[in-house]
Formats: structure tokens, sequence, C-alpha cells
């Protein structure tokens, strides 16, 4: 059977029009990136409640912000990176009151590829881990994706979805449950366990068979949400492989890496490996050659956790 | 009440509320008064005369919001708020004080705040949405907004300026309380923002130009904004003077961030008994 593939955009942009259907609280703004966010399905049937913004990203989240406190259930999309240019504009009008704002960054990562480092957003979660108020998630596939569109419905506060350009593999049925704020243990291990977020998933599922070979048993789990982070789950699987690993298309400065290492480092320190970018930025080139290029692949995640795992022992 | 009685009466509200002001930034030791007191005047256009609002039941769904984008000039907006009966008067002490609610800045869990400034340029993008919203919920208000010239040279206020000429926001109108100075001299010497009345024209405004002291233009000028419906929004743009009533506070960039001393408290506070309400503007 073949792999069945779509970009979490594509969840969100499926789920936005679905929501739309079934609440009326619920508009949609973007600043000239509709077509990419895919929150065009929503604009084109309810072009009542579809506000373009122009590319103004300072403004948009402002007005988010304004529909919010009236009551209304905003959800903004841009790139990850330019959502970024609003920063100060989350800070002060949409976290700092906890309004219910739901921000949705897409083409986050390395993973957008030839468009360079002008696009690729490689600290968007760290900048909006360190807000107060802020949940920070990023769906590792459009089924989660979706899942994620319709949770932030019910959920009251301010939030940003990370997104990604690229189609990746459904690894998620329509029966599954999502929840804020709990991690997803994909695949059972005993020697050592990746902590995953968005794509970076697809890969360590992948290393996970290189590693199968070297007879390295390895915990999958996907981290849909960065913030509020499931710190049980982490102190657990930490307690029962002492031995950690964080996989993320972002700097290891700020985001789940830090986010792992912050908790375990109070609670339950041990050997930890932080896969990411090297606090640096990329360039253009097609995604899979820089994942490779930047150690983000399935083989560079296997040799990474092979040698923490000979370190351990 | 006959018109006159009505200008008398605002003014007279004006001039007991400068002294609150100038009463509770020395209290603080700490605040902004020159903001303050070139925006009192308009503020009580609104709240004593205009606003279709109801103390009792602050976030009334059909009232007119305000959002005072200039937050700094939080001392004007509580007090009008104290004396409306939004809280009680007592709590005006307790400005900028630890444990209490009056925050530097305004914060939205103060009763009759609709906005929580501080940081310039984003309260006329969060009017915006409001306005936005008030419209697609068929709401019959308007959403008014107060922004500065120092403001002005913040970009995302023209953004905010282009959205909502191109959304056709006649629920939208702006004042801009235009004091001439900001933190650190004359606004001309800063940054000069140029003709703004231009500068709105050619966003697609309405625009009326008044003096923004004067009780009587401030009535006649919410009286119009409030009611022109022509698909487009309307800035007052409000002619000012940094410090108005006290002397040595007037386009005096020292007092745009500074609370009066004991004897420039004393001296503020015997020049604002002596304004002949008859004569000011």
């Amino acid at each position: 059977m073949e792999i069945q593939k779509a970009a979490t955009r594509d969840g969100y942009g499926k789920a936005l029009l679905e929501l739309g259907k079934i609440n009326p609280n619920v508009v949609a703004l973007d600043a000239d990136l509709s077509d990419s966010t895919r929150s065009e399905y929503f604009a084109k049937q309810f072009p009542d409640r579809f506000f373009s913004m122009g590319i103004a990203e300072q403004n948009m989240i402002g007005a988010a912000a304004g529909f919010a406190f009236s009551g209304k259930i905003p959800y903004a999309s841009t790139f990850a990176v330019f959502s970024e240019r609003a920063y100060e504009f989350v800070r002060n009008v949409v976290s700092r009151n906890k309004l219910n704002v739901k921000i949705a960054g897409s083409h986050a990562g390395i993973a957008t590829g030839e468009d360079g480092k002008s696009a690729q957003a490689i600290e968007d979660i760290a900048a909006y881990r360190a807000l107060p108020n802020m949940t920070v998630l990023q769906p590792c596939d459009s089924v989660e994706a979706e899942k994620v569109v319709f949770k932030l419905a019910d959920y009251k506060g301010p939030s940003y979805m990370r997104m990604h350009r690229n189609p990746v593999p459904v690894i998620h049925s329509f029966d599954y449950k999502f929840e804020i704020g709990k991690g997803e243990v994909l695949k059972e291990g005993k020697d050592v366990v990746i902590f995953a977020t968005g794509t970076l998933v697809h890969e360590s599922l992948k290393a996970v068979k290189i590693l199968e070979s070297e007879n390295i048993k390895v915990y999958v789990v996907n981290i849909h949400t960065i913030k509020p982070l499931d710190t049980s789950l982490v102190i657990d699987l930490a307690k029962k492989t002492n031995c950690v690993v964080t996989a993320e298309d972002h700097n290891v400065i700020g985001g789940l890496g830090s986010a792992v290492a912050e908790v375990l480092s109070e609670s339950y320190p041990c050997i930890m490996k932080r896969i990411g970018l090297q606090d640096r930025y990329a360039e253009s080139g097609k995604p899979e050659e820089l994942y490779k290029k930047y150690g983000l692949d399935a083989e560079s995640i296997a040799e990474e956790v092979m040698k923490i795992v000979n370190k351990k022992r | 009440m006959t018109k006159k009685e009505l200008i008398l009466e605002l003014k007279g509200e004006a001039k007991e509320l400068r002294k609150e002001i100038i009463t509770m930034i020395y209290n603080a030791q700490s605040g902004h008064p020159g903001g303050s007191l070139s925006a009192i005047d308009m503020l009580v256009g609104l709240y004593y005369y205009k606003l279709r609002i109801d103390p009792k039941n602050p976030l009334w769904e059909d009232r007119d919001r305000f959002v005072l984008s200039k937050g700094h000039c939080s001392p004007s907006i509580y007090v009008v708020l104290a004396d409306k009966g939004y809280f009680p008067k007592l709590e005006l002490e307790g400005y900028r004080k630890i444990d209490r609610m009056l925050q530097g800045h305004p914060e939205l869990s103060t009763p009759g705040i609709d906005f929580a400034g501080g940081a310039l340029g984003q309260g006329l993008s969060f009017a915006l949405g409001i306005a936005l919203a008030c419209r697609l919920d068929k709401r019959n208000c308007n959403v008014y907004a107060m922004i500065g010239d120092g403001e002005s040279q913040e970009g995302a206020v023209w953004e905010a300026s282009m959205a909502a000429a191109f959304h056709k926001l006649d629920n939208l109108i702006v004042i801009l309380d235009k004091n001439q100075v900001q933190q650190t001299g004359k606004t001309k010497e800063i940054m000069d923002i140029g003709n703004v009345i231009l500068k709105w024209k050619a966003f697609g405004w309405n625009v009326i130009d008044i003096n923004g002291h004067d009780m009587p233009q401030i009535v006649k000028a919410l009286d119009k904004a409030s009611k022109i419906k022509n698909k487009k929004p309307t800035i007052i743009i409000s002619n000012t003077i940094k410090g108005k009533g006290v002397s040595f506070m007037e386009l005096n960039h020292k007092f745009h961030g500074k609370a009066p001393n004991d004897e420039e408290y004393k001296k503020a506070m015997e020049e604002i008994e002596k304004i002949d309400i008859r004569k000011f503007k």
C-alpha cells in the first residue's frame, strides 16, 4: 500500500474550512499568503469572515486581538518567519492580555528549502515559548494539524501553531485522540528515547529502522505540544532509558531541545543530545539535501543516537 | 440643559479632572502628566457627552468602545473612569503601586478599559479588529481610538490606517492628540510627521481638524464624526498643547514622563484652580 502524504498546512486549511461551517464565530486573517497557508479554502467559502490584511503582519496580529476581545475566534496565518515581524504585538497585545488568538505560522524550518534563509524560521518556537500564557504546537502530519485546528477552537488563550510546506507521511488516522500538552509515544523502546517534533518525527521513525539493525531499541515520542511540555512523560522516559535525544527542525537554542533539557536538568539529569540547527542559518536547496547537510535526516539522527548510546554503555 | 450649560459643565469637569491627574501622578511620584493634560478635554467630551456606555456594565456588547492607544496617558482615563463609577475613586491613590489595580499603563482587567496600551502604535490595529467584529455582528456602535503625534512615527499606525480605509470602516473614529511634544523634544525635531491632514486624507479617511482644548469644537467634531457614514473611517486631528493648563509643563518635554515635586505640585494645583473655564481653550 502506498503511504498517503500531505503537508501540515493542508490539514490547517481543510480543518479551518470545516470549522467555519460549524462555528460562526471563527474568523480568519492572512497577510497575502492565503494560498500558501491554505487559509484560502476558508476565504473562498466565507468571504465575509475572511479578512485580507495585506503584507502587514503587525496590523494583522493587532486586529486579530481586537477580534478576540470582541468574542470572535480569530485564526491569523502567515509564514512562521513573518509572524515574528509582529512579535512585540504578540507580546503586548495578545499574550499579555491572554487573548484568544490562534497564530498559524507556515513554512517553518529549513524544510522550506529553495527560498533560502529568509523564509526558513528556525527560531520561532524559542520566541513564542518565551511568552507567558502562550501555547506552542507543532503537528507532525496533516491529520494531526486538523485535530489541532479543531481543538484550538475550544481552547481559550493565545496559541502558536507551527506548520510546514512539504508533504509528509500521514501517520495518524482520523480516530486519533489528540490532546494539547500530551506527548504521543509512537514507538516503544528501551535504550534511548527520541523526543521529536514536526517533520523530524518522520526522520526519527526512519532512523529507528537503521538503529534496530544495530540492536538499539528506541522510544520515539511525538511532541506536538512544546509548551506546555508533557513533563511527566519526559521525566518518565528519561528514567526508563537514561539516554535522551531531541530532534527538531529548529535552532537547538530555545526549542524543543531546550525545553526538554530545562525539565531534565532540574528533575532528572541524564545524558542528552539535542539534534537541530546548531545555532546557524541554512541555505537554499532541496529539503532532503538540506536535512542531510545540516544533520536532520534519518541517517544523521541514527548516527547521533548510536554515539550517545555508546556513551551510556 | 442648553448647549451653553452643557459646554460649561464639561469644561468644569475637565478642570476638576486636571487636578486629579496631577494629584495621582504626584502621589505615585511616577507617571506622564504632559500627555494626560493634553488629552483630558477630549476624554471629557467622549465620556461625559458622546460615548454610549454603561459604567455598571463595562463589557456591554453594544457599547461604544474607546481604545487609548497612547497608554502612558493612563491617568487621564483613570480619573474619568473613577469619576464615572467604573471603580472606586480610592483606587486612584494606588496608581502605579504594588498589589493595587491601577497599573502604570492600562490593563484589560481594569473595569472600563478596552485596550491595554503602553507599547505605542498598537491600539489602532486593535480598534480595527473590534470595528470589524462589531460590523460583522451588525452592532450599532462606534469604536473610538486615541493616538499621539509622536506615536504616529510608528509604521504600524499607517498599516492600520490603510487597512481601515480598505475595509471601509465608518464605525471607526480616531482622535489624534497632536500635542506637539514627545519624550525627548518637539515632535517636529525628533521626527516630523508632516502634514497629517493631507496624509490621512490620502489614506482615504474623513478628516476633521480642531482645537482639542476648545470644548464647543470637541463636541461638534464628535457629533460630526459619529454621524458620518460614508464608508470611510474618520479622524479628528485634535490640536493640543502637551501639559495644557500648567504653565511650566506646557510644551515642555521634561514633563512627558516626570512627576511634579512638592513645590511643582503646589504650583500646578494653584494654576489649575485659577483656570477660568469660560475663557479656557
